[in-house]
């Protein structure tokens, strides 16, 4: 056993996965790949459109098991994921929505969680009856009320206008640190990635592989726009993505 | 408007009716305040309430069966195609199978018992349901599975607030075309092997010619099937369709 803290919350090490396309052949989308998170964590895996960073995660969240090699989830293995899409049920209300994912929450911390993010007035309200962006928060309520050991977040901020994307990102972070979890975020958006993340694994096209590892020092809540600017422009130097 | 149009349409038929009665002679169709009369009396009697209540009891157990099995054999077969594959020549010869040919060997087999009317009439009604709710279950959205799966519900969770609504108008769509189906089918198996009944009585009634009295029982039976479909069918749909988005 290692040390409490430093022990590693989640280990993916992927050797391959192929899918069988319909003609018959083997398409692999994921090359070897490995890397670990720490305990409390915030990493953010960048990479082009369709490089299969959603089938990554399938892997890691465990609703693929059809891959070569091995994923290693935290003790508990309690998982919080923002999908996509918002994936809410449309026939309950807002807060059964959460409630029915984190059953043990309590009343204080699901007051304290839809206060941040501006869905008090929202708990009765059905899925049908919000904006994406209302509905987004729903989905990062929810993924936050089960006190996650991991957090995975996939795109959660795509297809909204930059100045909400904005505002969920700053919502996120205060999230983050008022209670801080192994964070796994999925974007291809590298200003979403240098604000949010610790850590920025830099993914290649398909069959997908690590191509950098790229640390970000400065803590979240204070990361000066010169000193990401100059980050961002090394990595695009480094890489190419955008 | 639309009460008035409804009135309207009644007020015709009722027309229909005195024209009919007056064009056949009432002999073989009695005008209908002779059919009200004969409604009163069975009433008074006690008969009417008698034989409506043990015929609906036989509705009510043998549709609760029926929609039961039928809804648990069809999320099944709809998620399991192995269970599919296995499940649907039965499915199939059942479908096919008349009524009447259900009802006969149940009491022929089981004998002229209420266990064997109640099996007859669920069995004739199982397959359909089966079959609507299968259609449901291969329709089920995969992502909300998935989400379910990531969050770590228990299975009954999932089966209460993630399969079981989407399933909902594919179970109201069996339970709206089971009920009619049930009671018809009912009638048949009072008539055929029970000592009592609204079938039974209408079967008496046939015997002894007597057109009054099965018009009596036929419109009070319709009328109380009726009164379920809109007083307990419709206001459950409602709510079960209530997070709907409603048209402006």
């Amino acid at each position: 056993m290692s040390p409490a803290g430093v022990q590693d919350q989640l280990d993916v090490r992927i050797e391959r996965k192929s899918y069988r396309t319909a003609s018959g052949n083997r398409l692999q989308v994921l090359g070897a790949l490995a890397f670990k998170l720490g305990n409390g964590e915030v990493a953010a895996l960048v990479g082009p459109s369709g490089c299969g960073k959603t089938t990554l995660l399938r892997i890691i969240v465990g609703l693929d098991r059809d891959y070569e090699g091995s994923v290693q989830l935290p003790a508990h293995g309690r998982l919080g994921v923002v999908f996509q899409e918002p994936r809410l049920l449309p026939w309950r209300s807002v807060e059964e929505n959460v409630r029915l994912a984190a059953p043990d929450a309590s009343d204080a911390a699901l007051d304290a969680l839809f206060a941040t993010l501006g869905l008090t007035g929202h708990r009765r309200h059905y899925p049908g009856e919000l904006s994406l962006g209302l509905a987004r928060r729903v989905a990062l309520a929810r993924a936050f009320a089960v006190e996650p050991e991991l957090l995975v977040l996939d795109e959660p901020f795509v297809s909204l206008d930059a100045a909400l994307a904005a505002r969920l990102r700053d919502e996120l972070i205060e999230l983050v640190s008022r209670r801080p979890v192994t964070t796994l975020l999925v974007t291809h958006n590298l200003d979403e990635a240098l604000a949010l993340a610790d850590r920025i694994i830099l993914l290649s096209g398909s069959p997908t592989g690590v191509l950098a590892t790229v640390p970000v020092e400065r803590p979240r809540t204070a990361r000066p726009t010169a000193e990401l600017a100059a980050l961002r422009d090394e990595i695009v130097r480094k890489v190419g993505v955008r | 408007m639309n009460l008035l149009l409804r009135l309207t349409s009644l007020a015709l038929l009722l027309l229909a009716w005195f024209a009919g009665s007056h064009l056949l002679g009432v002999r073989l169709l009695p005008e209908p305040q002779t059919v009200a009369r004969a409604i009163i009396h069975e009433a008074q009697s006690g008969a009417l309430a008698f034989n409506l209540g043990v015929t609906l009891a036989r509705v009510a157990v043998s549709f609760s069966i029926a929609m039961l099995l039928g809804t648990a054999l069809g999320l099944a077969m709809g998620r399991s195609p192995l269970f599919d594959w296995l499940a649907d020549p039965w499915l199939v010869v059942l479908l096919n199978l008349p009524a009447l040919v259900i009802i006969v060997l149940a009491y022929v087999w089981v004998g002229l018992t209420e266990t064997a009317a109640i099996a007859a009439v669920a069995l004739n009604k199982l397959p359909l349901a089966t079959v609507t709710v299968r259609e449901g279950a291969r329709a089920l959205d995969r992502t909300l599975d998935e989400m379910a799966s990531v969050f770590r519900m228990s299975g009954l969770v999932r089966l209460r607030h993630v399969i079981l609504p989407q399933l909902a108008p594919y179970i109201a769509a069996a339970a709206r075309s089971g009920l009619s189906l049930v009671w018809k089918i009912v009638l048949v198996v009072e008539l055929l092997g029970r000592p009592n009944g609204v079938g039974f009585e209408i079967g008496v009634a046939f015997q002894l010619f007597d057109v009054t009295r099965i018009l009596a029982y036929a419109l009070v039976f319709v009328a109380v099937m009726l009164a379920i479909e809109t007083l307990l069918v419709q206001p459950l749909e409602r709510h079960v369709s209530r997070w709907r988005p409603r048209p402006a």
